[in-house]
């Protein structure tokens, strides 16, 4: 569905995306996740044919992103970064201007809007002026306008920035109902949303991709894995020394604060040292007030590809 | 081309969404009917050789309001939709640039007819009340409105133009009237500079929409104007596609 090879986008005095070569097939979910500045929004105005690339090329269901523009654009739904509308207009009439820009034949337009109006939970907002809904509607509104010609590709800038918890949940439920039948690049702050949504994940930082695989694929190839937290109260000075021997512990860090102490324990990917610190707490008589161990998680990933260098 | 019209209609429409259009609509008629007015005032006093076309479209009082209303209909076109980010899901929709650029001149253009409109029937009245010709022939009449039109596109196109430049409708605004008024002044140099060679003058012959007017409301209808903003209006509309694209591109 999408196709990059080589894309490039130079501006004067620096590079924001440097020679990136991906491909979403159909029916996928991607993720497409680096900090800011890290050429995500760059990389979708190029797809969306806002920006020229400076070298390379990109196609949209097999039409060349520049060459070809009108027709790639008419198989792509678009949410931009902040979700741009027109303030003075109404919801419907909103809608019906862009489903007939978009090309849906006039016969269709009352029934692809109150489709749209429907799905995105707006159907009670119909008349209201834009200028005067909520972030959260805003944002549905921007997600209908991207829906509203049915197209097989959904391109969404950061959908749930400045959203409250709920709304957050809305948009992501909505996106993930929208993602059956079609292919979706997203991209997004928010990685929990991702673990839960996308079937693929393309990391991008200062303009390169970093990683592109499957989440859990992510999770396994991931150097830094796991941590245990151990809470003890009134350890004893060789405790430190005796966690670090433990098969699959990476390195301990000890928290003092009194009167309990807390260690961190950095362990393999694989590895669960629970059982075992609590047969050596056990045998060793120290009082422990708790115990966790953290997964690692797709923010671990992102840190860590995505600092430094 | 359906989509074409989709665009243009959406831009007109959006001069009506704020009350701006109204406004504008309110006082430009309350201008015209009193430069009107005056005009047919005057021509009472004493008999003269000046037919009532000639005298509402070559006073102060008509320019005047003439040359301040386009920095109003064109400021923002392309400023705010820079400013609220909504040229980018304007552009990116299946439209061509040309199509955009081409729907908000003629939206505003649009508007500007809209807004000449009544004064069409002032001349109506008065032939009707008085029985008299409002000008010496038909040529002279559709003259003066073919020539109010043609300046009208172009300095539309002008205002286009300075809106897609900024983000901002006042700089737009600024920049409109200093270009229009540029042109304005150009022209009147062949009152002011005291006797010019021929050449300057047929220069300055071209910039002067008030000798244009002076002459097309005489019904002396003179190709050269027409063709002049005719060419002048697709030049700047040209380069306001570079400027939009640039913009665009840039961003």
């Amino acid at each position: 569905m999408i196709k990059v090879v080589h894309l490039t986008k130079r501006y004067p005095g620096f590079t924001a995306v440097r020679d990136i070569s991906f491909e979403v097939d159909k029916g996928e979910v991607v993720g497409f996740l680096g900090p800011n500045g890290a050429g995500k929004s760059t990389t979708m105005r190029m797809l969306t044919g806002y920006l020229p690339p400076t070298s390379g090329h990109a196609s949209i269901a097999g039409f060349d992103i520049f060459e070809q523009s009108i027709q790639a654009r008419q198989h792509l739904g678009y949410l931009p970064e902040s979700t741009p509308l027109y303030r003075d207009m109404r919801v419907h009439e909103y809608l019906r201007y862009r489903a007939s820009l978009k090309g849906v034949e006039g016969s269709k337009i009352k029934d692809r809007v109150g489709d749209v109006l429907e799905m995105c939970d707006l159907k009670e907002k119909e008349r209201a002026l834009i200028g005067t809904l909520s972030k959260g509607q805003k944002q549905r509104v921007g997600l209908a306008d991207a829906l509203v010609h049915d197209p097989d590709l959904l391109i969404l800038d950061e959908p749930t920035i400045g959203l409250d918890p709920n709304q957050i949940r809305q948009v992501r439920e909505l996106i993930k109902n929208l993602a059956h039948r079609r292919t979706v690049l997203i991209s997004t702050h928010i990685l929990p949303e991702v673990e839960m949504m996308c079937s693929r994940v393309v990391v991008i930082h200062k303009g390169r991709i970093r990683a592109s695989d499957t989440p859990e694929n992510l999770l396994q190839k991931h150097r830094s894995a796991g941590e245990v937290r151990l809470e003890l109260q009134n350890a004893g000075e060789d405790v430190h020394a005796k966690l670090a021997a433990l098969a699959g512990v990476k390195d301990v860090q000890h928290k003092k604060s009194d009167p309990d102490s807390l260690f961190l324990l950095r362990t393999e990917a694989e590895a669960d040292p629970t059982a075992e610190i609590l047969k050596l707490a056990a045998d060793n008589h120290w009082n422990v007030r708790g115990i966790v161990r953290k997964k690692p998680s797709l923010e671990d990933v992102f840190v860590d590809l995505t600092q430094g260098e | 081309m359906r989509t074409f019209l989709t665009l243009l209609g959406r831009e007109v429409k959006s001069f009506f969404y704020s009350p701006i259009a109204y406004v504008v609509l309110f006082f430009f008629l309350i201008a015209t009917g009193f430069n009107f007015y005056t005009g047919v005032s005057f021509l009472n006093q004493s008999p003269s050789e000046v037919t009532v076309v000639e005298a509402a479209f070559n006073t102060v009082l008509f320019w005047f309001p003439f040359v301040l209303i386009f920095p109003l209909i064109t400021m923002r076109t392309y400023s705010d939709e820079f400013r609220m980010g909504t040229i980018e899901t304007l552009a990116t929709a299946p439209v061509s640039d040309w199509q955009i650029v081409l729907s908000k001149f003629l939206g505003a253009f649009f508007f500007y007819v809209l807004i000449w409109a009544p004064s069409f029937l002032y001349f109506v009245a008065f032939q009707e009340i008085t029985g008299k010709q409002a000008a010496l022939a038909a040529g002279a009449f559709g003259g003066s409105y073919l020539l109010l039109l043609l300046i009208g596109a172009f300095y539309v196109a002008l205002g286009c133009l300075a809106s897609a430049l900024t983000n901002e409708q006042i700089n737009a605004a600024v920049m409109t009237f200093v270009a229009i008024f540029g042109f304005f002044v150009t022209g009147l140099l062949g009152f002011i500079l005291n006797s010019p060679s021929p050449a300057i003058r047929e220069i300055i012959a071209y910039f002067s929409a008030v000798e244009h007017m002076a002459d097309f409301s005489r019904g002396l209808i003179d190709s050269r104007p027409l063709i002049w903003y005719t060419s002048m209006t697709a030049f700047v509309l040209f380069l306001n596609l570079q400027v939009f694209q640039y913009r665009k591109w840039k961003a």
